[in-house]
């Protein structure tokens, strides 16, 4: 499953980033790393991009990044 | 004995939102100085303070979260380290986000420069019920640690101490172990590293063979550049990155972050204790109405609304009590000017004439850009702008755009009245490049304050019964044509430049401080005001020079001068040769005269009150008691007695006649030469092809002179349809009316969407080549612009024509195809990015 099937609420683990390049660097750098909690906090109020809790901070990121996160439900 | 200081270079790094700014000003208690860096426009900002017998000098880094070439600023803060090599860092950290920040003092310490760590944040770490331990923080660190409160100023003098602590015992902070098998490669690595004296004297070297690992194109290239073996190092690099990679399946630099997050698990395990659990932050609460589908849409709109108007709208009328302060002061620079002549004025009063009145009229924005200042920094400090662009982002992607974008755009006058100078400032804040030039490109196309007198005149003349329905297609027409640009701009010229992850950090709500706002606000100020008056100077006597050369023939001059003579002779007639005041004013003090009826006027004018009139009044008489009988048509008192002087009474009459010759000849002589310049023989030359756009000669040069600034369209009509000479001088309007009556609401709609679309005034053009580092872009932002008004007009005025429209319906239909135009580019896929999978 990858980070942008969820829903508000749900929880999971990060398992892989399998972004590369510039996006594959900020996402490791905001702390995107195997085994990261990730509780996502909301959907934007047109849909996206999702709010998300990691590492006890608040982070938004569109879907389209969300995908590139492979992750399992908590 | 004063012994000169000894200075300590100390750079202020650490993550953004860390509260970096605050402790910046905080140490340096305001005594500070921004710049750009060289040739870009990321500001660095430095100060000053003194500690026992040192001087310390302070380089306020960019805030990031990592040390990579990804981004300019993670470049240029690293850069600054390795170059400029400062004696300490102080590392500003997040207290109540120690994890993530704890990624950067890693990367931090591998530079090999004493390391302090700021713990800042304290306040909002315990009431979060955070406890830290900072004695084993600062030991598996192998820096000091200091906890502070930046916003309440508590652990300065501390912070300081530790700082200068620093510097005396050099103590290098601890490097993170990345675990066996990526240490052995490093190890080898960082030997090869060591034989070459060059890097070794240059570089720390641990550092190059980290980043070298981690195939950083920084790191290569230092390498390429500055060793003699690269060759071999590169080429050992690589094989090395190969094995790790076949080996683990993953590439180093990925490892490498795990490793440091791991690593800052494990400190923060040791060190921080949650004794409570918040289970809502304030933060939280604000948040579930802020970013709630319904309230928070609405929200957002007040807050854009609440922007326009207290800036545009309410700075708009402060202008009006500080325009008194600046008239006063144009009035006064005015009177330092050689004085008029009676047909033609010396070209060392003319020219400094204009440019003072440009100046004057760009400080009569200061107040709005106070304001507008004011309140992004207060949207910044708060957290709200990440709320902003959070909500937006879906919307503007459509179009190329980014969430932030936002800001730009409403400061650049969304509906109407804006200013494009503070909009193109803002776009610094995108962090994606693409969507930073794009909507620094677009931002012109907004209603800026000086494009509505035009509209405001054609309407009223045009459009009176339908003023309002149009003023709205207007205004919202152009964020429409803005949208259907940017994406556009985005899929062609644009298409190459870097785009940037929307991955955005949402900041816990912080109160903002009154110094802080005020602070952000003056330095925004003052580079503004500094780069706009000398731009302004330079265009106003360029633009001075286009209307007024070549200038007239001789014979021409000579002619107008003897129609100045006969204007004189005349007058001298009328009063009669023997009268008085024919000697009075003879030669030298007709000027003289003019002078100050012109001053008496002036001062005289809007002046209600019977006691302030008098004191005016009193003061003119002890002037010239002579001039003060003309001027007062021959009644006055003198002596106690009421005085009906006949002459004078004459003298007055004579005079008014002469006032309006020589406002006519000047009126001719000025079209003459306007019409004559250079700017006017192109708007002439132009007429045969702007004929089709419902432009003639004149609305040619009015709107050429509007590049200067738009204001100057409606002035510049204003004196190629001058007055008819009555002392009651008619409103534009009237006059427009009288001369024009060809004119059609669809030269009005022509003139209209040109000027809506019109290229940016120089100040803006200037702003956008320094914020976007090229000439070239700025090039751009003139030429479409202008592509697109041509064709705007085109559409209103030919096509409008042809098809019999009404103006009204001509709007509608052209808003109709801008509307179905931006939604269908918006619909255009931009290309996939491209993925490289490891
Ligand atoms: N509660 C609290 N707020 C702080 C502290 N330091 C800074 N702030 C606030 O945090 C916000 C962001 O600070 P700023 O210095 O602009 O952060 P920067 O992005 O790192 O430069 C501002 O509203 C500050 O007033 C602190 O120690 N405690
Ligand atoms: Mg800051």
């Amino acid at each position: 499953m990858t980070l942008d099937e969820l829903k508000p609420g749900q929880k999971c683990h990060i398992v892989k980033v399998n972004a590369g390049g510039v996006t594959g660097q900020r996402l490791l750098d905001m702390g995107f790393v195997p085994g990261a909690k990730i509780d996502v906090i909301r959907n934007a109020p047109l849909v996206d991009p999702m709010e998300l809790l990691l590492k006890g901070y608040r982070v938004s990121i569109r879907h389209s990044e969300a995908k590139e996160i492979e992750m399992i439900l908590l | 004995m004063r012994r000169k200081l000894k200075e300590i270079k100390v750079a202020v790094a650490g993550q953004p939102n860390s509260g970096k700014s605050t402790i910046f000003n905080l140490l340096t208690g305001g005594r500070q100085h921004v710049a750009n860096y060289p040739g870009i426009t990321v500001e660095k900002k430095t100060g000053t303070y003194h500690i026992q017998e040192h001087k310390v000098f302070l380089t306020d880094l960019p805030g990031t979260y990592s040390l990579t070439s990804y981004s300019l600023e993670e470049r240029i803060a690293r850069d600054f380290l390795l170059q400029e090599k400062p004696e300490v860092i102080v590392d500003i950290v997040d207290a109540a986000n120690l994890e993530r920040n704890l990624y950067l003092v890693f990367q931090l310490a591998e530079i090999s420069i004493p390391l302090v760590i700021d713990l800042n944040m304290a306040d909002v770490a315990k009431s979060r019920g955070f406890q830290i331990d900072t004695e084993k923080l600062s030991q598996e660190i192998g820096a000091e640690v200091v906890p502070t409160v930046g916003n309440k100023g508590r652990g300065k003098s501390k912070l300081r101490q530790t700082i200068h602590r620093a510097y005396e015992t050099k103590k290098s902070p601890k490097k993170i172990n990345y675990g066996e098998d990526l240490e052995s490669i490093l190890i080898s690595l960082e030997q090869l590293l060591s034989k070459d004296t060059n890097l070794k004297k240059r570089f720390p070297l641990r550092w190059l063979a980290v980043k070298l690992l981690e195939n950083d194109s920084e790191a290569l290239r230092i390498v390429k550049k500055y060793s003699k073996n690269g060759e071999e190092i590169l080429s050992y690099v690589e094989k090395e990155r190969k094995k790790f990679i076949s080996q683990y399946g993953e590439a180093p630099e990925k490892t490498l972050a795990h490793q440091r997050y791991r690593e800052a698990e494990k400190i923060v395990g040791h060190c921080v204790k949650q004794i409570r659990t918040k289970p809502k932050t304030l933060t939280d609460r604000i948040d579930m109405v802020v970013c709630n589908r319904f309230s928070g849409l609405i929200i957002l709109l007040g807050t854009i609304y609440a922007m326009y108007n207290l800036s545009i709208v309410q700075g708009y009328k402060i202008t009006n009590y500080t325009w008194p302060l600046l008239a006063g002061l144009q009035k006064f620079l005015v009177l330092l000017l050689p004085p008029e002549g009676f047909a033609f004025d010396p070209l060392l009063r003319a020219m400094p004439l204009g440019v003072i009145g440009g100046v004057i009229a760009v400080l009569n924005y200061v107040p709005i850009f106070i304001i507008l200042f004011a309140l992004i920094a207060i949207m910044e400090d708060t957290g709200y702008l990440a709320r902003m662009s959070f909500i937006l982002d879906r919307v503007f992607r459509y179009f190329g755009l980014h969430g932030q974008s936002v800001l730009p755009l409403v400061l650049g006058g969304v509906y109407v009245g804006g200013c494009a100078i503070p909009g193109v400032m803002a776009c610094r804040g995108i962090k994606d490049e693409k969507a930073r030039l794009a909507t620094m490109l677009v931002v012109p196309l907004m209603n800026c304050l000086a494009k509505i007198p035009l509209y405001v005149l054609l309407l009223g003349l045009f459009f009176a019964a339908t003023k309002g329905i149009m003023m709205f297609f207007i205004g919202t027409i152009t964020i429409i044509i803005a949208l259907g640009v940017a994406k556009i701009l985005s899929l062609t010229v644009l298409k190459r430049k870097e785009s940037a992850p929307f991955i955005l950090e949402m900041p816990p709500y912080h109160l903002p401080t009154l110094g802080g706002v005020l602070r952000r606000c003056l330095e925004r100020l003052e580079i503004f005001v500094k780069k706009i008056i000398t731009v302004v100077i330079v265009v106003m006597i360029l633009v001075y020079l286009l209307i007024n050369f070549p200038g007239l023939s001789e014979e021409r001059k000579a002619y107008y001068n003897n129609q100045a003579n006969q204007i004189k002779q005349s007058f001298i007639r009328k009063i009669g040769k023997d009268s008085s005041y024919a000697k009075l004013l003879a030669g030298k003090q007709l000027m003289k005269f003019i002078g100050y009826r012109n001053d008496y006027r002036a001062a005289t004018k809007g002046i209600e009150k019977e006691e302030a009139k008098k004191v005016i009044e009193q003061k003119f008489r002890q002037r010239n008691l002579e001039f003060f009988k003309i001027v007062k048509k021959g009644k006055y008192e003198l002596g106690g007695k009421k005085i009906k002087d006949k002459d004078a009474k004459k003298v007055h009459k004579a005079y008014k006649k002469l006032f309006n010759q020589r406002r006519e000849l000047r009126a001719e002589k000025k079209n003459e030469t306007i019409k004559g310049s250079f700017l006017g023989r192109i708007g002439i030359a132009m007429e045969p092809f702007t004929k089709r756009l419902g432009f003639n000669w004149q609305v040619n040069i009015a709107l050429i002179s509007a590049f200067a600034a738009k204001e100057n369209a409606v002035g510049t009509i204003g004196v190629l349809y001058e007055s008819p000479p009555t002392e009651k001088e008619e409103r534009l309007e009237k006059r427009l009316g009288e001369k024009e009556g060809g004119w059609t609401p669809l030269h009005a709609l022509a003139m209209i969407l040109f000027m809506a679309m019109y290229p940016p005034c120089i100040p803006t053009l200037l702003m956008i080549r320094v914020e976007s580092g090229s000439t070239l872009w700025m090039l751009l932002a003139t030429l479409y612009p202008i592509i697109l008004g041509i064709i705007f007009a085109f559409l209103a005025f030919t096509v409008g024509n042809l098809l019999g429209f009404t103006g009204l319906k001509m709007m509608v239909a052209i808003y109709v195809l801008a509307t179905v135009f931006t939604i269908g580019v918006g619909f255009i896929k931009s290309e996939p990015k491209v993925k490289i999978k490891t």
